[in-house]
């Protein structure tokens, strides 16, 4: 049990996919301006991510090694396919604000790392709470940077305005920079910050090492 | 004409795919690290990109596209929901022919590009520049201009990058900060500047 413990919720803090693994950073930052839209985003991540691992998973054994990738492309993107489907089907308004990243899922690389490093070495059970946890490490960074993004750039958390802003006869200024894409760099770079804080392993080697002044004047 | 040339500005700068839409991400950070790299990938991106963009665009207007099958007696179908399989598998083939087409032809280039073909398959760029065509319903000049646009726009941004990082190295970063923090922050920069393009218009 132990394992699967670990397992689930290693990708969390430990190894996160985001922060250490870089994967999954390309459509993570766009849907990032409002909580509403990023939950949904990261259910649909998740659920590719775990039955993606999964499904590959158990045909590992099948799958000839010289066209695997395209084996588990076709997999993934008939999940995303469903997953698109569905949002269309149930939260049309939603599958409209999140676009094309629905459709981008396919090339996240979450899914395509996890599927190639994971699946095709383990077990179906093990693979699919390994995909639930990649999925949740993900879900954490991108609620993370939502809620600054919206809290302060909009004043408001869910579309629920929190702090009264300004337009509407309050006392916020909203901060319109929190909206734009450079933002969401700004609020990534310092989760890493924090996380390698506290977690002092994952700290880079430095390529050169400055030497302390030697000089008087230069102190 | 003008509306082309309004287009491929805007593909390059205000909507650059890398610092605007987050695409490319993965292989945006982890091969900056030097020019010579970047400038490889960067051709690579381009030169897929010019080829994708139109075939999809072709593929959603003549099989896709709900009654496009028409001119094979089938008015009726509508197989739009079969898009993302099919985008995705054109970009692998077409990256898979271009490898070998370039190992035959131009085995000087294959060399320089090897490594970072393959790459390219699952770079969100490529998909997403499919995925945006479709959206805004290009037509096919527009979309050849389009997936120029973009590819360029993404090698600008990688190699300008690329070219800082390589002197970042020298300076002395907080300890939590190094490698990755870093890099995330000096691609918010760069993003801000690109913000100042969003005005441009031909």
């Amino acid at each position: 049990m132990s394992e699967t413990r670990k397992v689930l919720l290693a990708p969390i803090f430990a190894n996160n996919p985001i922060a250490l693994q870089i994967l999954g950073i390309c459509s993570a930052l766009a849907v990032t301006t409002s909580v509403n839209v990023t939950i949904v985003m990261c259910i649909a991540l998740t659920s590719v991510t775990a039955f993606s691992n999964l499904f590959i998973s158990m045909i590992r054994n099948q799958i000839p090694s010289s066209i695997r990738i395209i084996v588990q492309m076709t997999i993934i993107a008939s999940l995303v396919i469903v997953v698109d489907q569905i949002l269309k089907a149930y939260a049309f308004e939603m599958s409209k604000q999140l676009s094309v990243f629905i459709g981008l899922i396919i090339t996240n690389c979450i899914v395509m790392g996890r599927a190639e490093a994971f699946a095709m070495q383990n077990p179906p059970g093990m693979s699919f709470i390994d995909g639930v946890g990649n999925g949740l490490g993900y879900s954490v960074v991108l609620l993370f940077v939502a809620v600054i993004r919206e809290f302060l750039g909009a004043g408001s958390l869910f579309g629920v305005e929190i702090l009264a802003t300004v337009n509407n006869g309050g006392w916020y200024i909203p901060n319109g920079l929190l909206l734009l894409p450079p933002s969401a760099f700004f609020i990534i770079g310092g989760f890493i910050w924090i996380l390698r804080t506290v977690y002092k392993d994952q700290v880079e080697e430095n390529d050169f090492t400055m030497k302390a002044h030697v000089k008087k004047e230069a102190m | 004409m003008e509306a082309l040339i309004s287009l491929f500005i805007r593909a390059v700068f205000v909507e650059n795919m890398a610092l605007a839409f987050f695409l490319g991400m993965c292989t945006f950070l982890a091969l900056s690290k030097k020019v010579s790299a970047a400038i490889g990938l960067g051709i690579a991106v381009i030169v897929v990109q010019t080829i994708t963009v139109p075939v999809n665009n072709l593929l959603f207007n003549f099989v896709l596209r709900e009654g496009a099958l028409a001119w094979a007696g089938f008015p009726d179908a509508d197989l739009s929901f079969l898009g993302y399989l099919s985008y995705i598998g054109v970009i692998a083939a077409i990256v898979q022919i271009l490898e070998m087409v370039l190992d035959k032809y131009f085995p000087a280039l294959y060399n320089a590009l090897g490594v970072f073909l393959p790459l390219i398959t699952v770079n969100c760029a490529i998909l997403g520049a499919s995925l945006f065509m479709v959206e805004r319903d290009y037509t096919f000049s527009e979309s050849v201009v389009y997936g120029i646009g973009a590819g360029v726009g993404w090698a600008l941004a990688i190699l300008a990058l690329a070219g800082i990082r390589e002197k970042l190295k020298y300076s002395d970063v907080p300890a939590g900060l190094r490698g990755l923090g870093i890099t995330f922050v000096t691609v918010g920069l760069m993003s801000l500047g690109f913000m100042s393009f969003s005005g441009v218009s031909l």
